[in-house]
């Protein structure tokens, strides 16, 4: 199907308050579709990290949604990831300047990971299936509700694992000292409570992208698990 | 003595997937099967190290204050080396599609697949921000990817262990994955403890 029947069949569907929906509940990244990893799993170690990451990656994925779908006609198709890339690392780089100039503690705990939002896949994921094929006001929509979304799946994470892990919540201590889990907020802490919100998805068979056998199916240029690579036993 | 150090740290102490969280993305994706796993591996070994040491050669020449322009030009580190590196993945696969087919066919499908892998940029900016001796640079760049590499086949030999078992109904699929890494990353921190004194 070409872009531009594909574009009048959204049409059709698509409202700003829809694709703002869309993107927090029924395609919400971090709890249905699993992508953007690397931030869920890295920054969740407490709320206020999750908070400053999240709004981060929203104003990004909403600037870098809206110039793609502005752009989307005049680029060509073959060169259309290099433009891509430099639009959202020219945007993270805007971030990075903000955080570091305003929010400089924040800035400290989230380190590396604020240059690495360019690699997060939500971006390109959303650059890819999203903001190239769909008029700019409908991009937006989506910017904002695929990032409200993030932000509100990793803090759900952070909050699980700062109340569990050191007995607070933003700050606010709820758990006396002796009974905390440190796991928690220690590496293998982001891998257990990711484990057990997706099982806890599996075993109400809530609409995840690990319900389907074949993994996620979201056009996403960074994820690896729709493309899976074919062995050579395969290949043969 | 020093460049082992460097190694086992970043391998083992602070290893890339399991206490920094870069390249989940393809660690839990491409760690069904052990081959798979290994190839995925080397081409990561391959594509950091060529990364690392073209954009450790940019930020000094072109970024650094003492470079060629005189100007500080550091906050251009994020767009110059992602665009450096997805030039570099495109022309790794032309070239060895042309010259070495042997290794395209071993590497050649993953290469893609790596362009935007987080660890490759992320070991690039670390080694640009930390480091200053290029030959200490590439050491940890090294131990980063060998870091990786284990972790990414270690996980596929589980992996292939455990499909035949009885694993309860709910954590199939991704859940039982993250539960292994949670497992691996606490086994990962015993490392912590090592002490080179």
């Amino acid at each position: 199907m070409g872009v531009n029947s594909m574009e009048k069949d959204n049409e059709k569907k698509l409202s700003f308050l829809g694709c703002i929906f869309n993107g927090i509940v029924t395609e919400n990244p971090i709890l249905i579709l699993m992508i953007g990893m690397c931030p869920t799993l890295a920054v969740t170690t407490s709320v206020s990290n999750a908070i400053g990451m999240g709004l981060s990656t929203t104003a990004v994925l909403v600037a870098s949604n809206a110039l793609i779908s502005l752009v989307r006609n005049i680029i060509p198709d073959r060169v259309r990831i290099p433009i891509y890339i430099v639009i959202v690392a020219s945007f993270v780089t805007l971030i990075e300047f903000t955080i570091k100039a305003y929010f400089p503690a924040l800035y400290e705990s989230l380190g590396i990971y604020i240059p690495l939002i360019v690699v997060n896949c939500i971006i390109f994921g959303r650059a890819e299936a999203f903001a190239g094929k769909n008029k700019v006001i409908h991009s937006i929509g989506d910017g904002i509700g695929m990032g409200l979304g993030f932000t509100l799946g990793i803090i759900l994470i952070s909050a699980i694992r700062e109340l569990i892990g050191s007995g607070s919540i933003y700050g606010f201590t709820f758990v006396p000292e002796n009974y905390r889990a440190a796991l928690f907020v220690l590496p293998p802490g982001a891998f257990l409570v990711l484990a057990f919100l997706t099982a806890i998805q599996n075993r109400l068979n809530l609409p995840s992208a690990t319900n389907k056998k074949d993994g996620c199916n979201n056009d996403c240029l960074h994820c690896t698990l729709h493309k899976q690579p074919v062995t050579a036993e395969e290949e043969k | 003595m020093e460049y082992i150090v460097i190694i086992i740290s970043a391998a083992l102490i602070s290893n890339v997937v399991l206490s920094r969280f870069l390249g989940i993305c393809a660690f839990v994706g491409v760690s069904n099967k052990v081959e798979t796993a290994k190839g995925m591996g080397a081409a990561v070994i391959f594509v950091i190290l060529i990364a690392t040491a073209v954009t450790f050669g940019i930020n000094n020449v072109f970024l650094e204050k003492n470079g060629v322009f005189g100007l500080d030009l550091t906050y251009l580190q994020t767009i110059a080396f992602i665009m450096v590196i997805a030039c570099l993945v495109q022309f790794l696969e032309m070239f060895l599609k042309k010259f070495v087919p042997a290794l395209y066919k071993a590497l050649g499908i993953y290469l893609p697949l790596i362009t935007t892998n987080c660890a490759v940029l992320g070991v690039a900016l670390t080694v640009a921000q930390d480091y200053s001796n290029f030959v200490r640079g590439m050491v940890y760049a090294l131990g980063t990817s060998l870091g990786f590499c284990i972790s990414l086949i270690l996980m596929a030999s589980i992996r292939e262990k455990i499909e035949g078992n009885d694993i309860p109904e709910s954590f199939k699929g991704k859940p039982i994955v993250l539960i292994i890494a949670c497992l691996m990353a606490i086994a990962f921190t015993g490392f912590s403890n090592l002490n080179f004194g």
